[in-house]
């Protein structure tokens, strides 16, 4: 028996909060298209209560059995706004419904999907979708959304950019908090099983396991092993760390998916934080050797941080997808929380970090008072920096309707609390209002 | 089936004893088992086998968190492969 190897594993479990974030169940809804929006929601309905029946019993099960903790069960749909097309509703919030209804009914935790994709332009279903966001996700709780604005092949959407900083402003004026169900993309990947983001692409299976898997307080265990030593031995502690927290997490997807006699996708190799201390991207970045995450070296930090994490896990499983790399939500992560209520972290430094790490600006508390444009602007300049690096960015801001700069608003539970954090006041309001698309970028080019 | 137990806890009079009773009880067969104090804690594993369509996995577990419980023990039970797919390759 290596009792060694078994203490090891009790203690990534039980002190440093290794967990499985979510197990996503990916399900198409294209054979429940109806030119009735009646009839293709109860289509949707009972496809939704019949593929996912058993989800929340195995991951249960395989909780119990195996003692890993399984924080969330999801489900990701074809995006709505294609499903929905063939009808002649005027707005889609009753599909949102729909979704929340099964997604109740199973005890899901979230169900995403409520989506468009308008990097080159918009489709009827999109127009109607997108005008359907804040009523959708301010009158649902587990429902979630995003629209994707542009890509390294499409160049970027600005009339979408547009409406976005819109259509976000619109929802915090509703509810606030709501706007952590929404996801503004470049980039959108298909198998993602971590939300707001998560839809089923169309090139995928007609149902699909993805595992999102967390434990940055294991990585973070690890390097005070190695303090002091060169950054080669950094990064080579975190590859051995992440190639361990990959493997649970192709193991616990195998079983899943046996389980519930569906295809296994993708595992993603997203270390995703939670607010609880020592569960922290942050606090790993200071690990390595920064004050306060924010400190000039913080982007060359994160970037060896998520390279490694990549490298670690790609060997240990099957296949790797969704969006694979370290997030950096404010909220949700208790170590930059800190940093920005201490005036370590602003706004531009995170962008720069969004350059080298999975995702973007993300789970971020403005000032109620910011303009749609001013929004917009932060979605453009997201999208540009995945448009061009070849890669996914989001913006997930939450305007704070009647908040201002020091104020902060509570998500609850793994989703913590954001600091409201000052924004740029200069204007770009011309540049955001001449519409149009972003040509792709030259590199774009490749056959 | 098989499964490993993991006891930590304050050392105390009787505390193989008592695991193993328990397990007898429960049809579990005792495959291997190991014992050290670590940082001033008891901390035994032990690896168990038995025919699952005879017991449960539920009920091993239930009756060992019981007697954890009595003892004021932690005592965990987990399926063995989980730490095969971790720490081997």
């Amino acid at each position: 028996m290596e009792t060694k190897q078994i203490l090891d594993t009790i203690q990534m479990i039980s002190e440093e909060k290794l967990d499985i974030r979510t197990i996503t169940m990916g399900i198409s809804l294209f054979d429940c298209i109806d030119s009735d929006g009646d009839k293709a929601r109860q289509k949707i309905y009972d496809k939704l209560t019949t593929s996912a029946k058993d989800l929340v019993k195995v991951a249960d099960q395989i909780e119990s059995e195996y003692g890993i903790p399984i924080v969330n069960k999801r489900i990701s749909v074809t995006p709505i706004s294609m499903i929905a097309a063939a009808c002649h509703d005027d707005n889609y919030v009753a599909y949102a419904k729909t979704m929340e209804k099964a997604a109740e009914v199973l005890g899901v935790d979230l169900i995403g999907g409520f989506s468009a994709l308008v990097q080159k332009g918009y489709q009827t279903g999109d127009k109607k979708l997108i005008a359907s966001i804040p009523q959708a996700l301010s009158e649902t709780k587990r429902v979630c959304g995003s629209v994707n604005v542009g890509s390294t092949r499409a160049g970027i959407n600005m009339d979408a950019v547009k409406q976005m900083g819109r259509v976000v402003k619109d929802l915090a004026a509703i509810d606030p908090v709501s706007c952590m169900s929404l996801v503004v993309f470049a980039n959108a990947v298909e198998d993602n099983p971590f939300m707001a983001g998560a839809f089923h692409g169309v090139g995928e299976a007609d149902k699909v396991i993805n595992v999102g898997i967390s434990g940055p307080g294991v990585v973070k265990r690890a390097l005070e092993k190695v303090k002091g030593e060169s950054i080669d031995i950094v990064s080579e502690t975190i590859k051995k760390t992440a190639f361990k927290v990959t493997r649970m997490g192709q193991f616990v997807g195998n079983v899943a998916a046996k389980a519930l006699n569906v295809p296994f996708g993708i595992v993603d190799l997203s270390l995703a934080p939670t607010p609880s201390q020592g569960d922290s991207v942050a606090e790993i970045l200071e690990e390595i050797g920064l004050q306060s995450v924010g400190a000039p070296g913080t982007t060359a930090a994160l970037a060896l941080l998520n390279d490694a994490v990549k490298k670690g896990g790609v060997m240990a499983c099957e296949h790797v997808g969704g969006l694979s790399g370290a997030f950096i939500p404010v909220s949700e992560d208790s170590g930059m929380i800190k940093a920005v209520e201490h005036g370590n972290l602003n706004l531009e430094k995170l962008e720069a970090m969004t350059a080298v790490c999975s995702v973007g600006l993300d789970m971020i508390a403005v000032p109620g008072d910011t303009p749609a444009e001013t929004i917009s602007g932060m979605i453009a300049d997201e999208a540009a920096i995945g448009v061009i690096n070849n890669k996914t960015t989001a913006v997930r801001v939450i305007p704070a309707t009647g908040k201002k700069v020091g104020e902060q608003i509570d998500f609850g539970g793994i989703f913590g609390y954001a600091p409201v954090m000052p924004v740029n006041t200069n204007s770009p309001a011309q540049f955001v209002n001449r519409g149009g698309r972003i040509p792709a970028p030259i590199h774009s080019f490749k056959n | 089936m098989k499964a490993v137990v993991t006891v930590i806890g304050h050392d105390q009079v009787g505390i193989v004893a008592k695991v193993s009773q328990k397990l007898a009880e429960l049809k579990v067969n005792i495959t291997d088992i190991s014992q050290t104090l670590m940082h001033g804690d008891f901390t035994m594993m032990l690896m168990g086998e038995w025919d699952d369509s005879a017991v449960n996995f539920e009920t091993v577990k239930e009756g060992l968190e019981s007697l954890g419980k009595e003892t004021g023990l932690d005592i965990h039970i987990q399926r063995q492969e989980l730490f095969d797919a971790i720490q081997k390759l």
